[in-house]
């Protein structure tokens, strides 16, 4: 280890493709004689489809075929499959083109294929639909009513599925003994993911061979060819080769089967052309899978010492309108698991139900279920403090589990491996100067200016999954990772990998992780990853697992190799096994480094195989399959400091520190680089994004006009720092950083946001804090305030 | 429909193509010149992934036709470095990390151009300002910020030697 580039800031290999424009995204690719596909999507959120007539739309010179969803059907193509199963979830039919009725806004009913992308979207525009409008419902509340309108009549009452986890009667036995209980009733409002790189595919097909390529923006290649292939298609997977290149962003949103991907690879074939789709941005908005969405009604119990005994929640779950590809999870398994937070409770019961309503698809958005859990348990947790009148913090610290109660088994199902919470506490009140702020907050608060700060001690279960615990959850997959370290002749060393960077820098953090191994440059290694065609299969990127689950595949695969090496330098240095040591990038005997074999030399020679160990084979590769024995726990503390302006309701975010324990940092640009883009997207959630529905299902905020994403000026520089708890069981120890982030920073921002506004007597504002919805409560709250 | 001409000067190279008049200037780049550095990540002009320098104004390349870019020059992000160096800009997103997906990079390596320009040397404030026509979703822009930063204090320094 005597490189040690594991822990620098070391510049990202991959950054400069990206800064002189020779990135190559999906939509960058353009392959000869390729027509392009657009959409005919459904203006309606629930409507028989009549007729189609294609006539008009034919007759345009240069429009080569309109596709239909009975096309599809005849052609023996079959609906989107779920790949995590619940008990007694239901499963309607996921076509990929609507056949005889839609679901919801933006729903495609037909595919126009033509020569141009302008072409294209003309003829989508004269395409005939003649719907039948039908009633339909947004609101999961409403979507429960009885008499409300059905989405799938094989889902009665528009529910999908009835979870539940945790001890029912033990937690409303310690309700009846509570010396004080809260309650909150909250919505965790409905998101679009916004990677700025909008979906786009291109498929091609090879009539010879039979083979077909897609190359699609894609997290998880090969879990799109495998359900492609055998689920949707009917084809053996070895003839579909998915290419996800350069990434734009995911966030959860590129996880997924999507329907525009089976219609390229249908009309490739059929038209014998490669087909290409790219989404607009209003397209993403209506067929992006769209994140959280909850209602909740949430309790919280306390004996008399203001211990924390008792959390009860039930929630209701949008689905929308059909599940995607792991929808079910989000909301029961990556949601009721992390209950417990970071504290000592003893009795936890969680009811979810997932409730079918005529939205687009929700599923995994950027944490999944965590923020959503972190957000109510830190939330509820102020409201408690608040109640008891006790300081948050200390609240919080009061209730931790504590550094010696590590394994700690919740009452919902995870046993925490490891964690010490209160040195992340500490260090970020010191980093905000916490006794100083209240005093400041007081003295502001005489001259009418409303400060607020809000913490959030947030836990985060990552590093998807060890396969037979999530198999036994209901995964239709397993989720280790696999690595395959080839060694060239020439001593270069390709890593194939089975995550897929879209953003997260795995080209130098995987290299890195190598180089120190091997006593190599980074230059050295080339990091290969996002092409069936030529990558082992793996399960790709989501859920904070590439640098645990990924990089222990890495790991494990280049010691082997490094292990071979050693074999092949005994023979060449004439010296047994265990008298050598690798110094530099060299084997060399023990004592004597002028008897040295250099990691070159041994690759050239495990090729040449001139001068080689009898019982060897040639060659210097070595494949991994890592499956980890527990999820990754990383934690920390997060807070917010906020001033809101009586006056118009606005908040400004003025100061954010983050400390999180995510073991020991690979690269810390990268790890911050993450840390920052998560606390935006949570602030950004807490502050402006939300996704509006009419009651009826219309989209009302289907453009960059309508849903605020964060810019510049929204946000503060943030400060970070770190605390170090290594993961107990995996070889670099390291734990997820990707989502840690948003799962705090909801709470964080929405607590400090609360704290400002307590003077008015607002006790819970529902997200997102826009202006208008804090001065509406400030405004109603004025005659109890000034009647103080 | 009918086709017109446009002759256009991209990083210093000269292109005539036949359009529809109805191209948009971002096509044009994309698709016509091969030049795909620039992004399209939206269709309201809100973003900013396709900014371009036009005749010395950052421009979002998708709310012009490239009709009306007709006869101007023009600057993308292939023509940023030269001979083999990066632009002082482009060295500050890479030394202070303002990139992770590199998707929303060009837009932003082309504004803070004219940003620093305009301003040689911004505060923090200003260029949070100045970026409001500019989307990023992975950075948080933290990293933006500095990378601007350093990009103004590494040309204020040139220009400090060049007037020595
Ligand atoms: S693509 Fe031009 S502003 Fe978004
Ligand atoms: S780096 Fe991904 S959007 Fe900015």
């Amino acid at each position: 280890m005597d490189k040690g580039f594991v822990g620098q800031a070391v510049k990202r290999k991959e950054d400069p493709r990206f800064l002189t424009g020779t990135g190559s995204y999906v939509d960058d690719l353009n392959l000869a004689g390729q027509v392009h596909a657009a959409m005919v999507r459904s203006p309606f959120a629930h409507a028989d489809i009549r007729s189609i007539d294609p006539s008009k739309a034919l007759a345009l010179p240069g429009v080569v075929a309109v596709i239909v969803g009975q096309d599809l059907v005849d052609a023996g193509i079959n609906g989107l499959p779920v790949g995590w199963l619940l008990d007694g979830l239901k499963t309607p039919d996921h076509p990929s083109i609507a056949v005889g009725r839609a679901r919801h806004v933006g729903e495609i009913v037909a595919a126009v294929i033509a020569e141009d992308r302008y072409l294209a979207e003309d003829a989508a525009g004269l395409v005939e639909v003649d719907y039948g409008t039908l009633p339909s419902v947004a609101d999961v509340s409403d979507a429960l009513k009885p008499g409300a309108p059905t989405v799938h009549d094989d889902a009665p009452g528009n529910i999908c599925f009835e979870w539940s986890i945790g001890d029912k009667d033990a937690t409303d036995a310690a309700f009846a003994e509570a010396a004080q209980t809260v309650s909150l009733t909250l919505r965790n409002q409905r998101l679009v993911a916004n990677a700025i790189e909008p979906r786009a595919s291109l498929a091609q097909f090879n009539a010879g061979t039979e083979e077909y390529t897609l190359y699609t923006t894609s997290q998880n290649p090969h879990v799109h060819r495998l359900l492609l292939a055998a689920f949707i298609l009917g084809i053996p997977e070895h003839k579909l080769r998915v290419i996800s290149p350069d990434i734009g962003g995911g966030f959860g949103s590129k996880i997924f089967n999507y329907p525009e991907e089976v219609i390229v690879l249908h009309a490739a074939r059929k038209l014998k052309r490669p087909v290409k789709w790219t989404a607009k941005r209003s397209e993403s908005f209506l067929s992006d899978s769209q994140g959280r969405d909850h209602a909740t009604e949430a309790e919280l119990a306390v004996d008399g010492s203001g211990r924390v005994t008792g959390l009860r929640v039930k929630t209701l779950a949008a689905m929308g309108a059909y599940l995607t590809t792991f929808a079910p999870a989000v909301p029961t398994y990556l949601y009721g698991t992390l209950m417990s937070g970071q504290y000592a409770l003893p009795n936890i019961y969680c009811e979810v139900t997932g409730v079918f309503s005529h939205t687009v698809p929700v599923d995994a958005y950027r944490g999944a279920g965590r923020p959503e859990a972190t957000f109510l348990v830190e939330r509820i947790m102020d409201r408690m403090a608040q109640t008891l009148g006790e300081d948050p913090a200390e609240f919080r610290r009061k209730n931790f589990i504590g550094k010696d109660q590590f394994p700690y088994q919740t009452p919902v199902a995870l046993s925490y491996d490891s964690g010490d919470y209160e040195p992340a506490l500490d260090r970020a009140l010191e980093m905000v100067d916490y006794r100083q702020f209240r005093q400041d907050q007081a003295e502001a608060r005489r001259q009418g200016r409303y400060l607020g700060l809000g913490l959030s001690s947030y836990i985060e279960a990552c590093g998807l999954a060890p396969s037979a615990v999530v198999g036994s959850l209901g995964a239709q997959a397993g989720q280790w990772e696999s690595s395959l370290v080839r060694v060239a002749p020439t001593g270069i060393i390709e890593v194939f990998t089975g995550s897929h960077s879209h953003g997260q820098g795995h080209e130098t953090a995987f290299a890195q992780i190598v180089a120190d191994e091997l006593g190599v440059e980074l230059d050295a290694i080339e990091i290969v990853h996002g092409d069936t065609g030529k990558v082992p299969f793996g399960w790709g990127t989501y859920g904070s697992r590439s640098a645990a689950v990924g990089g222990s595949a890495v790991v494990t695969a280049v010691r082997k190799v490094r292990d071979k090496a050693q074999k092949i330098a005994a023979h060449l240095l004439e010296a047994r096994e265990e008298d050598l040591e690798y110094v530099s990038g060299q084997f060399q005997v023990k004592g004597s480094p002028d008897q040295a074999v250099s990691f070159g030399d041994i690759a050239l020679q495990a090729h040449l195989a001139h001068n080689y160990p009898e019982d060897l084979e040639p060659g210097l590769e070595a494949s991994a399959f890592y499956d980890p024995s527990n999820f990754v726990y990383p934690f920390g503390t997060h807070i917010a400091v906020v001033e809101v302006s009586p006056e118009t309701g606005a908040t400004k975010l003025l100061r954010y520190v983050a400390v999180d324990d995510c073991g020991p940092l690979i690269n810390p640009l990268i790890v911050a680089g993450q840390v920052h883009g998560g606390i935006a997207q949570g602030a950004g959630q807490a502050l402006l994004e939300h996704a509006v529905y009419e009651s009826d299902g219309q989209f009302l905020t289907g453009s960059y006009l309508d849903y605020a994403v964060p810019r510049a000026e929204h946000l503060p520089s943030f400060e970070t720092d770190h605390t170090f708890t290594p993961s107990p069981h995996n070889p670099l120890g390291v734990k997820g950083i990707g989502e840690a982030g948003t799962i705090a920073s909801s709470a964080a921002v929405a607590n400090a946001v609360i704290d400002a506004l307590s003077p008015f007597g607002i006790t819970h504002l529902d997200m997102p804090l826009s202006s208008q919805r804090v001065w509406r409560a400030i405004r109603d709250a004025q005659p109890a305030a000034a009647a103080d | 429909m009918d086709k017109v001409s446009v002759t256009l000067t991209v990083n210093g190279q000269s292109y005539s193509r036949e359009v529809e008049p109805r191209t948009l200037l971002v096509h044009l780049i994309r698709e016509g010149l091969g030049l795909t550095g620039t992004h399209v990540g939206c269709d309201t002009s809100s973003c900013g992934s396709c900014t371009v320098i036009v005749d010395g104004l950052a421009v979002k390349s998708c709310t012009l036709l490239a009709v009306q870019a007709d006869g101007s020059e023009i600057t993308t992000v292939e023509g940023l470095a030269s001979n083999g160096e990066l632009h002082p800009i482009q060295e500050g997103f890479w030394e202070m990390h303002g990139l992770q997906c590199g998707f929303c990079t060009p837009g932003f390596l082309m504004a803070s151009l004219q940003l620093l320009e305009r301003n040689p040397d911004p505060s923090e404030e200003e260029i949070r300002h100045e970026l409001e026509g500019n989307y990023c979703r992975c950075t948080g822009y933290h990293n933006i910020v500095r990378a601007i930063r350093y990009a103004a204090d590494k040309l204020s320094a040139a220009e400090a030697v060049a007037g020595d």
